[in-house]
C-alpha cells in the first residue's frame, strides 16, 4: 500500500494533476475565509462591469488631496479621449463637411479641436452618414467638449437652509488621492456579470458546488457500477443474463438523452443540486459496470479465489477480500473519470437550461447559461464565460491527468 | 498397502463441456474413475488434456456438466455453502502456481489462521493459535517468526509452495488433490516438496491425487495411475504395470518424452501441430 502509494506519486503526470486540482479546491475552500461576500449578490447596477479596480468617488473628493505636477498628465487626459481613431474619424467629418485635406493635421490636437469647434453641428446630417454614425459624432463631440481646459473642477453642495448651491471645494487637475486613503475601493477581478454579481466570488462558489455534483454522480455512479460489475461478474449465470440484459439497455439508449428526459420531468422546481447530481450518477453508471464486469470474469477464476473458497470463506467475504482488492486501483481510476465527466454533464445540462434551479447556488454550466442568455459572448464580455470555461478545462484535465498517472502506475506495459 | 482398500472418491461418467455450439469444447469426457483410501494417485497427461478441469470438478470448484462423484462411499452433496464447507474440510488442494496462490493483499499470518478457524471454529486462544502456526511451519522446514507480518510475494516461490503444504498441515484433510505442486519451481525445491508430501501422507494419513505431466515423477511416487489423452482416461492400473508395460501408444510417447541424462533424447515420437 505505502509502496503503491509511493510509486503514484512519483508519476510526473499525477502530480501535475493532483497539483492543479488541489489548487482549484484550496481556492473554493479558502477564498469564502477571505472575501466573505454571499456569492450571488447583486453589486452592480447594471451588467458586464469589466474587470479592474473600481475606486469611489464620492470618497476620493473627500480624500486629502497631494498635488503633483506631472509633466504628460494633461497629455495622458487628452489620449484617454482622442485616441488615434477619433483623430481620424473627426478629419474625416471634417473632410466631408468642405475642410480642405492638407489643412488637417491630426497629429496637433488644439488646431484639430479648434477645426472641430468651429465647424461641427451637431444639427447637420453629412449625405450618406448613418444615424447610428451621426449619434457617435455627437458622443464624441460631447467628450471632448471642454478637453483642453486647465481650470479646476468646483465641488458644490446643497445647502439645506436656503436652498442654494454652496461652493465647498475646487479640484485641480493636478491634485491626487493616496488609493489607500479612499475608503471604497473594491477590486472586481473578473468584473461583474449579467446581474451585477461579482463573478470571481461566483466562479469560486460556482467551482464548489460544480465538484460536489461531480463526486455524488461520480459516487453514485461508481456504486451502482461497482455492485452490478461484481455480481454479474462473480455469481455469473441468470444473475449475469439479467444484469447485463439491464447494462445493454442502459448502453443502447444515450445517457445524455436519457438525462435530459429524466431533469426535464422532475421539473424546474425540485431540480437541486444534489438532485442533478444523482440524476447524473443513476444514467452513467453503465460503462463502469461493464468494465468492472470483465475483470471480475478473468479474476474468478484465479487460484487465490479458488484457495480462498477452499478456505470456507463466503461469496461476500471473498468478492471483498479476494477481488475488490485487486480491481481497486481499476475502480479509483473509474471514479475519477466520473466525476470529470459528470461536471462535464452538469454544464451541458444547464447550457441546456437543464440544470439546477437558479435560485440557490451558481454551477459553472448555470454560469455559462446566463453569459449565453444575456449574449456575453456576442457582446465581448469575456469575462462572463471565459473563466469558466478555463476552471471546467483545468478541473477536467487535472482529472484526466491524475487517470492517466495512475494507469501507468498500475499498469507499467503503458509506461512510455 | 497392506491395508483394506476402501473407495473414498469416485467419478462416475464425469464430463465438463466449456461453451456451445462452434466453440463447444469438451474438456473432460465421460472420465470414470476410483481411487482407494490412503493411496496415492497419478492423473498424468500433456497440457490441455483436462487434469485440471478433472481436479476442479473433484474439488467442487467447478461444476461437472454430466456424471456424479461419490465421496466415500456416498453421493456428493455441495449443494449449499455449509455443506461445502464441511466438504472442503475433508479435501483440499495445493495449486500449481504458488506465485498466484495467494491473495496479495494477505498477510501469511491470515492464510495460516484462515484453516485454523476451518478446522476449529473460534475457540482457540492466540497463544495457542500461533503455537499451531509455529508447530505448522516447523514441520515444512519454515521460520514462523520470519514469516509473520510478512506478505507472501515476499517469499521464494518453494516457499510459498512449502507455506502451501503447511496450510494443508493445519487442515490435515483426508485427501489432497495437488495440482502440478512442483511444476513452477526448480529442481532442487521439488524434491523438498515432493519429501514434504510423503512426509505429511505418513504424519495424517491422506489419501493424495498428483496431477502431473511429468510421467517420472508419477512412477516415482504413486502406486495407481491414471493417463488421459484429450478428456479421456486412456489406460489406469497400478504404476508400475502402467509404466514398464504400457499398453497404449500414447502412454508410450509420454515415457520416451521424459529427458534422460545417459540417453540421446528420443524426439522421433514429437509430433507438431
Amino acid at each position: 500500500m505505502k509502496t503503491a502509494l509511493q510509486q503514484v506519486f512519483h508519476s510526473r503526470k499525477f502530480v501535475t494533476g493532483f497539483a492543479i486540482f488541489m489548487a482549484i479546491l484550496l481556492t473554493v475552500f479558502l477564498y469564502p475565509l477571505i472575501i466573505q461576500d454571499e456569492p450571488l449578490a447583486i453589486l452592480g447596477q447594471g451588467n458586464f462591469f469589466p474587470p479592474g479596480i473600481y475606486v469611489n468617488i464620492y470618497d476620493s473628493i473627500h480624500s486629502k488631496s497631494y498635488v503633483l505636477n506631472l509633466k504628460d498628465a494633461a497629455s495622458k487626459r487628452i489620449g484617454k479621449i482622442l485616441t488615434d481613431q477619433s483623430r481620424q474619424d473627426i478629419k474625416e467629418w471634417l473632410v466631408s463637411y468642405g475642410v480642405p485635406e492638407d489643412q488637417i493635421d491630426i497629429n496637433d490636437t488644439e488646431s484639430l479641436l479648434s477645426q472641430w469647434e468651429e465647424n461641427y453641428d451637431s444639427s447637420i446630417s453629412l449625405p450618406g452618414m448613418t444615424f447610428a454614425k451621426q449619434r457617435y459624432f455627437q458622443r464624441l463631440d460631447e467628450s471632448v467638449n471642454g478637453l483642453l481646459s486647465s481650470e479646476g473642477v468646483v465641488i458644490s453642495e446643497v445647502n439645506q437652509e436656503t436652498g442654494n448651491l454652496d461652493q465647498t471645494n475646487t479640484i485641480d487637475q493636478s491634485e491626487y488621492v493616496h488609493i489607500n486613503e479612499v475608503a471604497n475601493v473594491r477590486i472586481l477581478p473578473l468584473g461583474t456579470d449579467n446581474f451585477g454579481r461579482d463573478v470571481l466570488t461566483e466562479l469560486v462558489k460556482a467551482t464548489g458546488v460544480s465538484l460536489k455534483i461531480g463526486l455524488i454522480a461520480g459516487v453514485v455512479a461508481t456504486l451502482i457500477g461497482l455492485t452490478l460489475g461484481l455480481l454479474s461478474g462473480y455469481v455469473g449465470g441468470l444473475v449475469d443474463d439479467i444484469i447485463m440484459f439491464v447494462t445493454n439497455l442502459f448502453t443502447v439508449i444515450p445517457s445524455f438523452v436519457l438525462l435530459i428526459l429524466i431533469s426535464f420531468s422532475i421539473g424546474q422546481d425540485n431540480r437541486g443540486a444534489t438532485t442533478i447530481a444523482v440524476v447524473i450518477g443513476l444514467t452513467s453508471w453503465v460503462w463502469t459496470a461493464r468494465a468492472v464486469r470483465s475483470q471480475v470474469i478473468s479474476l474468478r477464476n484465479r487460484d487465490h479465489v479458488n484457495l480462498s473458497k477452499l478456505s470456507g470463506h463466503s461469496t461476500a467475504h471473498i468478492i471483498l477480500n479476494d477481488i475488490l482488492p485487486y480491481i481497486a486501483s481499476y475502480v479509483v481510476m473509474a471514479l475519477i473519470l466520473q466525476v470529470s465527466s459528470a461536471i462535464l454533464s452538469e454544464a451541458s445540462l444547464s447550457i441546456l437550461g437543464l440544470g439546477p434551479r437558479t435560485t440557490e447556488v451558481p454551477t459553472l454550466g448555470l454560469m455559462m447559461n446566463w453569459a449565453m442568455i444575456y449574449q456575453a459572448h456576442i457582446l465581448g464580455k469575456w469575462w462572463a464565460y471565459f473563466p469558466v470555461i478555463v476552471v471546467i478545462a483545468l478541473i477536467t484535465f487535472s482529472m484526466n491527468l491524475m487517470n492517466t498517472g495512475l494507469d501507468q502506475v498500475f499498469n507499467p506495459t503503458l509506461r512510455d | 498397502m497392506a491395508e483394506e482398500k476402501k473407495p473414498c472418491l469416485c467419478g462416475s461418467g464425469l464430463t465438463k463441456i466449456y461453451g456451445t455450439g462452434v466453440q463447444k469444447n469438451v474438456a473432460v469426457d465421460h472420465v470414470d474413475f476410483d481411487c482407494c483410501q490412503n493411496e496415492v494417485i497419478s492423473i498424468v497427461g500433456e497440457s490441455g488434456s483436462g487434469k485440471t478441469t478433472l481436479a476442479k470438478m473433484l474439488l467442487g470448484l467447478t461444476k461437472p456438466t454430466e456424471g456424479e462423484i461419490y465421496f466415500q462411499g456416498k453421493k456428493r452433496d455441495i449443494s449449499n455453502m455449509k455443506k461445502k464447507k464441511e466438504y472442503w474440510k475433508r479435501i483440499q488442494a495445493i495449486f500449481q502456481d504458488p506465485y498466484s496462490s495467494f491473495n496479495t493483499f494477505n498477510k501469511i499470518d491470515a492464510v495460516l489462521l484462515d484453516c485454523i478457524a476451518m478446522r476449529n471454529g473460534k475457540k482457540y486462544t492466540r497463544a495457542k493459535k500461533i503455537e499451531i502456526m509455529e508447530e505448522a511451519c516447523c514441520f515444512v522446514n519454515l521460520e514462523f517468526d520470519e514469516l509473520t507480518n510478512k506478505y507472501p510475494f515476499e517469499l521464494s516461490g518453494g516457499q510459498m509452495q512449502r507455506l502451501m503444504i503447511a496450510r494443508v498441515f493445519i487442515l490435515k484433510p483426508e485427501i489432497l488433490i495437488a495440482d502440478e505442486p512442483t511444476s513452477m519451481i526448480d529442481a532442487c525445491s521439488r524434491a523438498t516438496i515432493l519429501e514434504m508430501l510423503m512426509k505429511l501422507r505418513k504424519e495424517i494419513g491422506m489419501t493424495i491425487i498428483f496431477i502431473t505431466h511429468d510421467i517420472g515423477l508419477a512412477y516415482y511416487i504413486s502406486d495407481t495411475v491414471f493417463i488421459m489423452e484429450r478428456g479421456k482416461i486412456v489406460e489406469s492400473g497400478p504404476a508400475e504395470q502402467v509404466i514398464l508395460h504400457p499398453k497404449e501408444e500414447y502412454t508410450r510417447r509420454l515415457i520416451s518424452d521424459v529427458p534422460k541424462i545417459h540417453e540421446e533424447w528420443d524426439l522421433s515420437s514429437v509430433k507438431y501441430g
